[in-house]
């Protein structure tokens, strides 16, 4: 059941990114040019996502299991540190270039542009990069 | 700042939004999740992570939305804003830095910011302002 549950959220969650103005770069750049002719549109994204989410997040936060028995997989960690923060900003810099991020880069794979499949493709592998230095570090 | 009237989509803009909270609120109700790509996606590339198949079917679900777009409506097209190197690199920088700032835009922005999490409310902080630097510098002190 937890399985259907997933593939349901995940495709849900993709319409939503698709309809939203998310998955198109132009949109993105264009919220995030503040100098220049801003298009406030993914503000209403974020405040209309989380209205929906945080009754849901507020009753989950109190829970030990989810409705399906699942155990509540939250994070834990509550200290700021430079990693967040500096992987964050990293993040934003990329996000900034392309006006792409990982949700919507993945609904827009099938279609097949070559920006898509480059950037998932680098993605990856700042993600693999990660886990290797990650791995040293811990060895 | 002026602003972009043609441009602006508040409805799509606030149904999808929409959307998107419903999908994190049924992840985290029933699977007790976060609906977080780049987590999702990372834990996916480690060799042991707990939850793989739910993880998977989640990303599964999103790579496959546009096939069951498309039965109903047409696609956006996206406009694309730079060339292959400008993609390669955001691409690395984002693959990287999520990874080291523990969540994108959906598991920091959406999911975090429900949660009212102060690790998210920072991250969210520095990615957008990340963001609209990059953004600032690209298009109005390098020209664009």
């Amino acid at each position: 059941m937890r399985k259907l549950t997933a593939f349901v959220a995940g495709l849900v969650f993709g319409f939503g990114l698709l309809l939203s103005g998310m998955a198109d770069p132009a949109k993105v750049v264009g919220f995030l040019d503040l100098a220049g002719s801003w298009d406030p549109s993914l503000a209403l994204v974020m405040a209309g996502a989380i209205g929906v989410a945080l009754l849901p997040f507020t009753w989950a936060r109190r829970r030990e299991r989810s409705l399906l028995g699942a155990p509540m997989a939250l994070p834990r960690k509550r200290e700021l540190d430079g990693r967040l923060i500096g992987g964050s900003l990293l993040f934003g810099v990329g996000w900034g270039i392309a006006g792409i991020c990982p949700g919507p880069a993945l609904a827009l794979l099938v279609t097949g542009y070559w920006q898509v499949l480059l950037f998932v493709f680098a993605m990856l592998g700042g993600m693999a990069l990660f886990s290797a230095l990650e791995h040293r570090r811990n060895h | 700042m002026t602003i972009d009237w043609a441009g602006f989509t508040p409805w799509p803009a606030l149904a999808g939004g929409a959307l998107i909270g419903l999908a994190a609120a049924l992840f985290v109700l029933l699977n007790g999740r976060i609906a977080g790509i780049s987590g999702l996606l990372g834990g996916l590339l480690e060799r042991h992570t707990e939850g793989r198949a739910e993880k998977a079917l989640f990303v599964l679900g999103l790579v496959l939305a546009p096939l069951a777009w498309v039965l109903f409506a047409q696609l956006p097209e996206p406009d694309f804003q730079v060339g292959w190197l400008g993609t390669l690199v955001a691409g690395l920088l984002v693959g990287i830095g999520t990874r080291y700032g523990s969540g994108c835009t959906s598991g920091h922005g959406v999911c975090g910011l429900s949660r009212l999490s102060p690790r998210s409310l920072a991250a969210t902080l520095a990615f957008m302002a990340a963001g609209f630097a990059t953004v600032f510098a690209l298009r109005h002190l390098f020209g664009g």
